[in-house]
Parts: structure tokens; C-alpha cells; sequence
């Protein structure tokens, strides 16, 4: 999956940053390495300081303390206009007087020594993100994408190393922003250029993301690809955040086991736990599965409330030996037809024990 | 679609904002031109500002290298502005300013004494009596009353002839007069009712004449284009301007009371501390020039300081200087702050406009 | 907490543009201490020093109340001001609420006749009102009696001159008020009488007390009308004039200056007060009332309206004829006479040419520094407490009226020991005064523009290593150029128009047009004093078409992007 990644050598290495804004500490000693290429997605809620470290690896607002550094270089204490990034910016902030043209060439005054390279440049940009016949126009002629794609275009501009986009699609419409998710991806991969976006959406990132950065109040939860952000939650907090999740409260009860009411369960994850110790046991809804009789984790439900979603079916159980509890389960339609389910009747299902996931409880 | 500018280097831009900077303020603020320096003699007046342009001119075609700056104001507001600036004195020469001011100003040392070429041709009484003179007089002009005949026609209001007239009943709210505090005329006509009433019947009269008085006016020419407008129909101005405004076609016949008139003379003298002191003596020996006597100061004036030369005026009687009072100018300059003071005391609180 | 104590500070290593816009902020800054801060300061100490600069605490003030002629001044101008703040205000509040509230004919033009004593300079009331109902005036008689000269004339004046601040703040004030207000009030039944005493007086409350303020404070500080048409009826505003430069006792001076700045603090408190306030109006997502049409109210609004149009198109009218009569009242010939200035006591064509310079500069170099500090102020991230600084100075004209920084400006400018005295009597001088008088109201016009703008537009432009000045000069300029145009015309007609301030500060070498017409009012010379006041208007509307066409011009060109 990790596209283009290469560990071993960080393009990008974020060590140790914080940043106060007077007595509120923004972001919590942030450590994270990006690779050359690679496209990673600041993930978290709104307020969670994705945006504050995104300024600050550009240099827009420098961190109090901690290090950042840029293909090898020290780039803590750099104004912006000293490092190589491109910005792309939630208003993309276009220069309303100046045409698309003079927007997207607005950076390569100083570059280029001649007029004709400059424009051969914004031409090529243009095309790039298929724009070549609006060159004329001013941003307030353009549509929302088409407006998204011009603040691209004057980022790349001047082939920067890192590309910083924050929430870039956030200020379209649902069918835009599908569309351009795809564009955008693609066009990264062309260009290989290093990428870091700032969202709060997690179908966004699950699906452009070769990494995902989640961050949860000014500090790092879990950094991983998608696949082990969903698959292996490392805190309550990511797997609350991202996808659906059954919480469950549940004590020790012996090697690998664990008690919720007069439900025990095997859960390999406890190995070592002291016996007693106050858990949160977490399954995902598709993990809930019809059970055999002789599968390990069944026991028997009642079925109390069904929603259809089109292809699933989403049910709520409530175990028979747990009943102050709920779980919520996925079924295909499908299978759902295949085990007939229907509203007040019983259901016995299994939860896999390498589907479940242990945290402290709080 | 303008094409950006090649970017200059902050150097070079700094240099050109500078220079184009230095250029509009020079050419905003006045910056001294072309070397051809000339003289710029700071001159103080209260002369009647429509006579200054002919006197600049006259004298800057005469001296061209010296070039006249007039700070011109009431004769108060002159005075106080002199002696607010005596520490450190900015008028080069205080040129037409009544002599009692010039005395009193002399008093605390603010003149050095200078004989201007000619000074022999003056009339005794027009300079100081010290050699060489503090200050010498350049004409003189005195009191007299402007009096509407259309208005006091209809409002029935007869001739006044004296100043005790004046106190009349009838004149009620029909009379103006300037502000001594501030206007040169107003202090002549105060001090010489104190001369004429002696002090205690003077400030007596004036308490009566304040219950007569529209209004006291800044300046000494207002009360005379008042009564030349009707609005209050009698102004106690100076010959001057009475003789003008009534040249000039306003329905006003002069009155001049048979009291006898306050008079002042417009003197100069030079500032002791001026750095321009050549200069400012070329201006005091043009100033006593006969031609200037002659041909400039008698528009409009009777009394010049050089005798012989005045010439009557359209207006005023012929035997217009035998009603001068004998002003003690040296009285009038001592007691020119208590009187003041007095005169405020009295006056200035006045609250409602009497109408 | 621990983490963040453990590293090491970062030292950001500043920018090129990072020095140049700390060195413009400085410069601001130093700019407003210089000519706001110093002189206010100046003014202040004076009040509290005998004449040769020993501290005496209180004693100038308690020798100003225990003055009998200066004492009463106190209780004048209280008694001028507040009968002028109540009919202005309730003048402008009708006249405001027929243009915002019916659906009468012309309102448009209504409006622009409103704001038409913005363009004359303060004495143009007085002496029309001397032409109209002074002892010879042309309808004498509707004073019944009662003499121009004195509280009359001065509330009269006072009403005209202020009338188009009032009625700007009351159409801003009814213009937000929430339409949906009104449509709840209706449905519940609510009576026209009740909705206008439930709905439009509650929400225009604030506003009518920010215009009475606001009056209250330009009637309390201005020196024009007083001066011309008071008589012998003394308000505060003419003895700082009296002392200061008929008497040149400069403590005096300083103490009635520190008086007069009371209800200007009083009323700037207010105003900062009710801005909060109307925000808060605002943000609960209001929709624009939209007026009925009602044909009786329509009717009796435009009439009120029509009336109050004529008698401030009347007092122009009046100058206007009074410029050419060649001897009022007896000899009704028109002449040209009276604009040949150079033949009066105090005036000249040279004053007028003066004036055009003195506004000119003070439009050019003033928009240019108010901008460029509202830039810095608005737009730079850096140098928290600095900018907070220079916002507060920016703050502080609003609070001062003009006369009492004009008397500020003296004491500090006229000390030999101050370096800056070479500025002494210069065309500078006017220039910056006049910059520094009306800095607060064009600052806040820039900033509300620049506010409007992308706050990223800085952000963008360093990323892409393009200079801040650069941005500044192809994005943030053009961008704005509507309000730049605006505070252009702004500082041009205000320094045209202008007295209170600049009357003590010009000198024989730069004498004003407002200030001639001051001086030949005094001297008697009263037709070529409405001429010259005619000029200054007829100036300002030349000015201010000139405006309109550079405007529609400049929006034309830069502005094609507001175009779909
Ligand atoms: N300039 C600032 N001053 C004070 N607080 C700030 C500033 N910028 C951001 N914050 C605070 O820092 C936190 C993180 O903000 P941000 O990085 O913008 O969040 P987001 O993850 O939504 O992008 C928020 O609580 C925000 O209020
Ligand atoms: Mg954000």
C-alpha cells in the first residue's frame, strides 16, 4: 500500500514540537518522519492543532520548541520564504484582481529570467489541472473546483518539495469533492511530490492517504496506513474516531479472559493482564458474525432494533447474558436474508477473539 | 494584464523611494529654492491687511533683495504674541503697531535703538523721546464713529455728537465697539475716556455704555462695516476706516465727538535679538522716505509723522487733528495690562448678547 | 507542560520582510507617539504648570471655575449643546427614518442632501444665518424678536453642521435592525404605533444615544459658529481660542483643552460601547427590512424631508447670494468684488490655493499612512504587543477634538527645545495635524476593507518567496482601492473644511481658506467671508464628482473580477 515510501530515508522529520499560543499548548511534542513521495493526511477533529502543525512545518507560525527538518535540512527556525513548500489554503485565498494566469504565475516572477518561460510554465501548470481555457478568467468567474485547482496550480508553480494542502476540499460540494479526491491523488503521484493534507474527513483520508497522521488534542495517536489506522486501533481514541466501533466495559477475569456481566469471552490481546483490571473491550460492527454452535466467543442475542442501509443491514443486539448491554452488527444483505433476521428475534453471533481490542478504561 | 515589473533589489528601490520622497516634500513644503538667497525680513504689523500687499511691494521694489513675511494680526493678539515669543523673539522688526504697545514692549528691552536716515524730518511727537529712538511713529489714526443715517433714519435715532451721547437711553443695543483686549482701536478709545473722564468717571461712562452695547468685536474695523450694514447702526471705529467704508458707498455719516478723540500711532522698531539687522534697517530707513510719507501712508490716514505731507481726507473735516486729545502715550502704555485686566473684569463676562 | 519546557526555544530567524514590516511598524508607531501622544501629553502637563513650567497641581483649574467670565462658559456650552444635541437628534432620527422606513419618493437624493454640510466648513452656517436673521436679515421676523446673536443662532448653526453625522449613524442604526422583527410583530398583531415603540425604539436606542454623543461632543468643541454668530455669548470652544491666541496664556489655554476633552472621552466611550452593541444586533443572521408603501406616511415623511432639505439647501443658497451683493442691504447689485480677496483684512486667493495644497497633501500622504499602518496592523502577525500599541494610538484621535489638538499642538511644537520645532509654522505642520485629526475615522475604513480581505493573501505570497511589498502592491492596493479612494476624499474635504484645529497652527506664510474666512467674519468683511466659505464648497462637490468618476474608473479597471 505505502506507496513510494521509503522509511529508511524521512524526507520530512518532525522532532519534538510544541507550540503555545499563551498558556493553551496547541500541539503536544508532535515526532513524525514523512518519506519522499509520500502523501500523508493530518487526521482529527476540528481544533485538534492539524492546522497549527501544518503552519509550522511551512513556517507560518513557528513552533515554541522541537525541531523540523526539510531533506535534511534545519528548517525550525526559517520564514516560509526561506523553505520549499507550497501552500494550499482551506479559502485557497486567490488573488481576486489578478486572472488565473497571474495567479498561478504569481510566484515565478523571480524565477524565471524570461517572460516566454514563464508562460510556458503556466501553461504546462494549467493543463496540468485542466484549466488551459480559463487562463483569462478572475477567480470570482470560476467554479469551487475550478478554483481548488487554480490554488494548486500556483503552489506547484514553483516545484516545491513539499506540498502542503490545508482541508482543501472541504469547501465543496459532496460530488466535487469525490471527483477531485481521485485528481488529486493522481496528480501527486505523477509529480512524486511529498504532500501533506490537513482534514477532518476520514473517508478523505482513508482513501488519499498513503500514511495517516491521527491527532487528537495537539498530540499524535496513531501514525499509520490506513489499513492498520482501521484494522489496529491503537487507543480508544482512534478507534472511536475512525469507523464505527462497540464500545464494551469489561473486567479481567482470568488468563485471556475477559467478563461483561455474565459473559466471558476469550480475549488473546490480555495476555498478562492482572486479573480484575477494568478493560474497554471494542469490536467493529462487521466483526460481530453469525456464529456456529461450537464457534469460540458465541452466545445468544436478541435482536431489538434493524436499520437497512442499502447493501447492509445494521442490527442491534443486545446479548442474553449481558443485557444491560448493546452491541451494534453489520450484516451483509445477503447473509442477513440467509439467517433471517427480523426485529424481536434472537440471534447468536461470535466475536472473533483477534477481532477484539483491549484499552485501559478510563 | 499588466506584466509584473522586474524586481528591483531593495537597494535600488530604497534609493529611488527616497529621492522621489525628498522631491514631493521639497516640492510639497517650499523647500528653499534656487540659491539666489534673499533676505526674508520677518515683519509683525497690525496694519490693515489691505494696505500690505502696496507696502510689500513698494519696498521689495525699492530693496529687491529683501523679501517681506507678514505676520499680521489684531493689535492684541500682536502684543501678546510678542511678549508670549519673549524669550526668544521671532519677528525681525514690529512694523505699524500702535506705539503703546511699542512702549510698553520697549520697556521690558525687546528693541534695540535705531536712528533711521531722516529721522529729522519727523514731527517731534511721533518718536521716542530717547536718541537714538527705541521706536518711531509712521502716522497715527484716531477714534471716530460710524453712524448708519438710513437705519437711524428709521429707528428714529438722532446724531449722536459726543461720547456722553452715547450713554443715551435710545442707543440701546445700537452700538458696537471693538474688544480693547484685542484690537488696538478699542485700547485707544478705553484709555483715552480715561484720560478725557479721568479714571473713575471713565470707567463710570464705559459702565454705561456697556448697557448700550450690541457687542464687543474682535477687531477694530467690524464695528464701523457693521454700522455700514445696518446690523447695529452705530460702530465706534477709527478715522480710517470710517472715512473708506463710507468712500466705499455705505449709507454712514462720520461723527467725530467734540469730547475730542483718542488717537495712536503706528511705530516700528527693531527687535533687539534679530539676525537680519541690515536688512531690517533698510526697512526702518524706507519706512520715513518721504515718498513713502507721501504717497503711502496717507491713503485714507490724516495724521503722517512728517509734517506737511498729509493730504485731506475725502470724508473727514479738514480741522480733523485739532480734535485730538492730548494722549499721554507713556500713561497708557504702563497702565495698559491693569487696564485690561480692569476692563475684563468689567466686560468680559457679559453673557447675553443685548439686542 | 513538562515536554514543552523540556526543549529549547525556537528563535524564528526573521525574514527580509519580517525587518521591513517591523521597521514600518516601528515607524507608525513612532509617527503617532510623535504627533498624537507627545503634543496630548504636552497639553496635558501645561495644564497643571504656571507659565514658567512649575508644577501647581490643580490650581489653573480651580483659578478657570473661580473666573467668573470663564466659568460661565461651562454652563453655555453645556446649555448650546444639549439643546442642539436634542433637536439634531430628533431632526436626524425622522430624516433618517424616512429614508430607511417608507417608501417615499427620492430617498436617494434625500440622503445626499443630508450629508451636503459636510462640505462647508463650520463658519458657512453662522453667516448665513447673519444674512437670514440678523438684524438686517432677509426673514428677520420669524425670530419674533428674538436677536441671531447668541444661543440662538449658535443651536441653529450647531444643527446644521451636525445634522449629517446624526443622520449617518441613525441610517446605519435602522438599516440593521432585523427585518424578521418586525414580520414576528405583525403576526402577533401588534399595532403600527406598538411594533415602532416594541421593535424600532429598542433597536435604534443605541444609535440615538451614540448620534446625541456624538452631537453633543462636535457642538462642545466647535469654534466656527460661536465665533461668528455667538456675540458676546462665550462657550468654552471660543475661550481656548481667546486665551491661546489672544492671550497667549497657553495654561489657560491647556485647562478649558483638558475640559472640552471630557465629553469627547464621554463620547467616544459611548460610541466604542454602542458598536459593541449593534454587532451584537447584527449577527443574529437579520434580513434587511423592507418598507411597505404606505402613501400617507410616505407623504407626511417626504414632506418633513423636503423642509428640512430647503433649509440646508437655503443656508447655501444664502452664502451663495450674499458672495456677490455688493453692499448688503442697501445696494443689492452683484459683483464680482467680494472674490477678490486679496483686497480683504485677512484673506486672499493665495489662503484658497494654500487650502488645495494643504488638503491635497494631507489626502496623498495621508491615505498613505493610514493605510499602510492599518496594513501593518491588520495584516501582520508578528509584534503582538507593538501592533496592540499602534491600534490604541490609532484609537486616540477619534477621542480628541480637533481644537484641543490644535492647542496640543502648539505648546509642543512652539518649544525651541523641541527638534521637531523647525515644523513650527511649515505647510507640514497643517499636513500632519490635520493627518493626525481625523486619522481614527479613515484608519477604521481601511481596516474594515482590509478585513474583508483573504486573511491568507500574506501567507501565500511568503510561501511563495514573493516580498510582502510586492503583494502588497499588486494584490492588497488594488484590492482596495474603492476604500483608499474613499479615505482620499475623506481627508481632502475635512482638511478643507477644517478650523478648529488648524487655526492655531497657520502662519502668514500658510494661511488657510477656512481660516480666512474665520478672519475676515472678524473684521468685518462678511461677503467676501461667504465667498471665500462658497469656495471651499464649491470646492469639496468638485472634489467629490471628481471622486465619483475616478472611482467608477478605478472600479472599472482593477475591479473586473467583481464582474461574473
Ligand atoms: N493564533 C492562535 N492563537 C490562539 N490560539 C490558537 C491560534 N491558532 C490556533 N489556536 C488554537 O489552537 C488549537 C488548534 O487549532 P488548529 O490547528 O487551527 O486546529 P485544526 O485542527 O482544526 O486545524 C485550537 O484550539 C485553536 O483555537
Ligand atoms: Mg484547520
Amino acid at each position: 500500500m505505502a506507496h513510494g515510501a521509503d522509511r529508511k530515508k524521512p524526507y520530512l522529520r518532525i522532532e519534538g514540537v510544541n507550540k503555545s499560543f499563551g498558556s493553551f499548548h496547541a500541539l503536544k511534542n508532535v515526532t513524525l518522519d514523512i518519506a519522499e513521495r509520500e502523501f500523508v493526511c493530518f487526521l482529527g477533529p476540528s481544533g485538534c492543532g492539524k492546522t497549527t502543525l501544518l503552519r509550522a512545518i511551512a513556517g507560518l507560525d513557528i513552533q515554541t520548541t522541537g525541531r523540523i527538518f526539510q531533506a535534511g535540512r534545519d528548517v525550525s527556525a526559517l520564514p516560509p520564504s526561506a523553505r520549499d513548500v507550497g501552500i494550499v489554503f482551506q479559502s485557497y485565498a486567490l488573488f481576486p484582481n489578478l486572472s488565473v494566469i497571474d495567479n498561478v504565475g504569481y510566484g515565478l516572477a523571480r524565477r524565471s529570467t524570461t517572460r516566454e518561460s514563464r508562460r510556458g510554465r503556466v501553461a504546462e501548470l494549467l493543463a496540468l489541472v485542466n484549466l488551459g481555457e480559463h487562463g483569462a478568467k478572475y477567480p470570482a468567474q470560476l467554479s469551487g473546483g475550478q478554483q481548488q485547482r487554480v490554488a494548486l496550480a500556483r503552489a506547484l508553480a514553483t516545484s516545491p518539495g513539499l506540498l502542503l494542502l490545508d482541508e482543501p476540499l472541504s469547501a465543496l460540494d459532496a460530488k466535487v469533492r469525490q471527483y477531485l479526491r481521485g485528481e488529486l491523488r493522481a496528480l501527486q503521484r505523477k509529480l512524486g511530490v511529498t504532500t501533506v493534507m490537513v482534514t477532518h474527513d476520514q473517508e478523505e483520508a482513508l482513501t488519499m492517504a498513503d500514511r495517516i497522521v491521527v491527532m487528537n488534542a495537539g498530540a499524535i495517536e496513531q501514525v499509520g496506513t490506513p489499513a492498520e489506522i482501521y484494522g489496529t486501533p491503537s487507543t480508544a481514541f482512534v478507534a472511536d474516531f475512525i469507523g464505527a466501533m462497540n464500545f464494551l466495559p469489561a473486567s479481567v477475569s482470568g488468563a485471556g479472559r475477559a467478563r461483561i456481566e455474565g459473559l466471558e469471552l476469550h480475549v488473546p490481546a490480555l495476555n498478562g493482564t492482572v486479573m480484575g483490571t477494568e478493560i474497554t473491550l471494542c469490536c467493529r460492527p462487521e466483526d460481530i458474525v453469525p456464529a456456529d454452535d461450537g464457534a469460540a466467543n458465541a452466545f445468544d442475542t436478541k435482536i431489538s432494533a434493524i436499520e437497512f442501509l442499502g447493501p447492509n443491514l445494521r442490527a442491534t443486539l443486545v446479548p442474553k447474558d449481558a443485557a444491560s448491554r448493546s452491541l451494534t452488527a453489520e450484516f451483509s444483505a445477503t447473509q442477513s436474508r440467509r439467517i433471517g433476521i427480523a426485529l424481536g428475534g434472537t440471534l447468536r453471533v461470535a466475536m472473533p477473539g483477534d477481532r477484539l481490542h483491549v484499552f485501559a478504561r478510563r | 494584464m499588466p506584466e509584473p515589473m522586474p524586481e528591483m533589489n531593495l537597494g535600488a528601490r530604497l534609493k529611488v523611494l527616497a529621492a522621489g520622497a525628498a522631491l514631493a516634500l521639497a516640492t510639497a513644503f517650499g523647500a528653499p529654492g534656487g540659491a539666489a538667497a534673499k533676505t526674508e525680513l520677518l515683519v509683525y504689523t497690525a496694519i490693515e491687511a489691505d494696505e500690505l500687499p502696496g507696502f510689500k511691494a513698494a519696498f521689495e521694489k525699492e530693496v529687491p533683495d529683501i523679501e517681506i513675511k507678514w505676520v499680521r494680526d489684531s493689535t492684541g493678539i500682536v502684543t501678546s504674541k510678542l511678549l508670549a515669543e519673549k524669550a526668544n523673539p521671532q519677528a525681525d522688526i514690529v512694523w505699524g503697531l500702535a506705539a503703546t504697545s511699542l512702549m510698553m514692549l520697549a520697556d521690558q528691552g525687546y528693541f534695540q535703538a535705531y536712528a533711521p536716515k531722516g529721522l529729522d524730518k519727523l514731527d517731534a511727537g511721533f518718536r521716542d523721546k530717547a536718541n537714538p529712538p527705541m521706536w518711531v511713529g509712521q502716522r497715527a489714526w484716531a477714534a471716530a464713529i460710524c453712524f448708519n443715517t438710513v437705519e437711524a433714519a428709521k429707528k428714529n435715532l438722532p446724531k449722536p455728537e459726543s461720547w456722553k451721547d452715547l450713554t443715551k437711553a435710545v442707543y440701546k443695543g445700537a452700538l458696537t465697539m471693538p474688544n480693547p483686549n484685542s484690537s488696538g482701536t478699542g485700547y485707544l478709545d478705553v484709555s483715552s475716556w480715561l484720560q478725557l473722564f479721568g479714571e473713575q468717571e471713565g470707567w463710570k461712562y464705559m459702565d454705561q455704555l456697556h448697557e448700550n452695547m450690541a457687542w464687543y468685536t474682535h477687531s477694530g474695523s467690524k464695528p464701523c462695516r457693521q454700522a455700514a450694514a445696518g446690523e447695529v447702526p452705530i460702530g465706534i471705529a477709527f478715522d480710517y476706516r470710517a472715512a473708506k467704508t463710507k468712500a466705499d458707498g455705505a449709507p454712514i455719516d462720520v461723527v467725530l465727538p467734540k469730547e475730542g478723540l483718542g488717537w495712536d500711532m503706528e511705530a516700528f522698531a527693531i527687535v533687539k535679538t534679530t539676525k537680519k539687522l541690515e536688512a531690517a534697517r533698510k526697512f526702518a530707513d524706507w519706512s520715513i522716505t518721504q515718498s513713502v510719507m507721501e504717497n503711502l501712508y496717507t491713503k485714507g490716514y490724516a495724521l503722517i509723522a512728517m509734517p506737511g505731507v498729509s493730504k485731506p481726507v475725502a470724508g473727514l473735516p479738514a480741522d480733523f487733528s485739532k480734535l485730538l486729545i492730548k494722549n499721554d502715550f507713556a500713561w497708557a502704555a504702563k497702565n495698559r495690562d491693569r487696564i485690561l485686566d480692569e476692563w475684563r473684569k468689567r466686560y468680559d463676562a457679559k453673557s447675553e448678547p443685548k439686542s | 507542560m513538562t515536554a514543552i519546557a523540556a526543549g529549547e526555544r525556537v528563535r524564528p530567524r526573521a525574514s527580509r520582510d519580517h525587518w521591513a514590516m517591523a521597521a514600518a511598524l516601528v515607524l507608525i508607531a513612532a509617527l503617532l507617539v510623535i504627533f498624537v501622544a507627545l503634543p496630548l501629553y504636552t497639553l496635558l502637563s501645561k495644564s497643571f504648570e504656571n507659565a514658567d513650567g512649575g508644577f501647581v497641581g490643580l490650581a489653573n483649574f480651580s483659578k478657570f471655575l473661580t473666573t467668573p467670565a470663564l466659568s460661565i462658559s461651562i454652563s453655555n456650552s453645556l446649555q448650546i449643546a444639549l439643546a442642539a444635541s436634542f433637536i439634531t437628534t430628533s431632526l436626524a432620527f425622522v430624516y433618517a427614518y424616512a429614508i430607511t422606513r417608507s417608501q417615499m419618493p427620492l430617498r436617494a437624493l434625500f440622503k445626499g442632501l443630508a450629508l451636503l454640510p459636510l462640505l462647508a466648513p463650520s463658519l458657512l452656517p453662522g453667516i448665513s444665518l447673519v444674512y437670514l436673521f440678523g438684524n438686517k436679515g432677509l426673514v428677520k421676523e420669524w425670530l419674533m424678536g428674538e436677536s441671531i446673536y447668541g444661543p440662538i443662532g449658535i443651536v441653529m448653526g450647531e444643527v446644521f453642521y451636525t445634522f449629517p453625522h446624526a443622520v449617518m449613524i441613525l441610517v446605519t442604526a435602522l438599516s440593521i435592525t432585523d427585518g424578521r422583527l418586525y414580520e414576528a410583530a405583525e403576526v402577533l398583531g401588534a399595532g403600527t404605533v406598538r411594533k415602532f415603540f416594541t421593535v424600532t425604539v429598542p433597536a435604534v436606542r443605541y444609535g440615538l444615544v451614540s448620534a446625541f454623543f456624538v452631537v453633543f461632543t462636535l457642538v462642545v468643541t466647535d469654534f466656527g459658529i460661536p465665533k461668528v454668530i455667538g456675540g458676546n455669548y462665550n462657550v468654552l470652544a471660543t475661550d481656548v481660542y481667546k486665551q491661546v491666541v489672544g492671550r497667549n496664556d497657553f495654561q489657560m489655554g491647556a485647562v478649558v483643552g483638558m475640559i472640552l476633552l471630557l465629553p469627547a472621552l464621554l463620547a467616544f466611550a459611548v460610541d466604542r460601547l454602542v458598536q459593541r452593541k449593534q454587532v451584537a444586533l447584527l449577527s443574529a443572521r437579520a434580513v434587511p427590512y423592507i418598507a411597505k408603501k404606505s402613501p400617507g406616511f410616505d407623504f407626511a415623511v417626504l414632506a418633513f424631508c423636503a423642509v428640512v432639505s430647503l433649509a440646508i439647501l437655503s443656508m447655501f443658497a444664502m452664502a451663495a447670494c450674499a458672495s456677490f451683493v455688493k453692499l448688503w442691504p442697501y445696494n443689492l447689485e452683484l459683483v464680482w468684488k467680494h472674490y477678490d480677496f486679496d483686497l480683504t483684512d485677512g484673506g486672499s486667493w493665495t489662503s484658497f490655493w494654500n487650502s488645495i495644497e494643504m488638503s491635497a497633501l494631507t489626502a496623498i500622504f495621508g491615505t498613505a499612512v493610514v493605510f499602510a499602518g492599518a496594513y501593518l496592523v491588520e495584516k501582520q502577525t508578528g509584534f503582538k504587543k507593538l501592533r496592540g500599541v499602534v491600534q490604541f494610538l490609532c484609537m486616540i484621535p477619534m477621542a480628541v477634538p480637533g481644537l484641543v489638538l490644535g492647542v496640543a499642538y502648539i505648546f509642543f511644537f512652539v518649544d525651541q527645545a523641541n527638534p521637531l520645532h523647525v515644523l513650527y509654522h511649515s505647510m507640514a505642520i497643517l499636513v500632519i495635524n490635520t493627518v493626525a485629526h481625523f486619522y481614527t475615522v479613515a484608519h477604521l475604513t481601511a481596516v474594515t476593507a482590509l478585513k474583508q480581505m483573504d486573511g491568507e493573501f500574506e501567507a501565500v505570497s511568503a510561501s511563495l518567496q514573493v516580498p510582502v511589498w510586492r503583494t502588497f502592491r499588486r494584490v492588497t492596493v488594488p484590492v482596495a482601492m474603492p476604500a483608499i479612494l474613499d479615505i482620499s476624499l475623506y481627508l481632502f474635504v475635512s482638511a478643507m473644511t477644517t478650523v478648529s484645529a488648524v487655526v492655531f497652527l497657520y502662519s502668514p506664510n500658510t494661511t488657510l481658506a477656512s481660516v480666512a474666512v474665520l478672519n475676515m467674519d472678524d473684521a468685518g468683511d462678511v461677503a467676501p467671508a461667504a465667498a471665500m466659505a462658497m469656495m471651499i464648497v464649491y470646492t469639496c462637490i468638485a472634489v467629490r464628482l471628481a471622486h465619483a468618476v475616478l472611482s467608477r474608473a478605478v472600479l472599472a479597471r482593477t475591479q473586473a473580477w467583481r464582474r461574473r
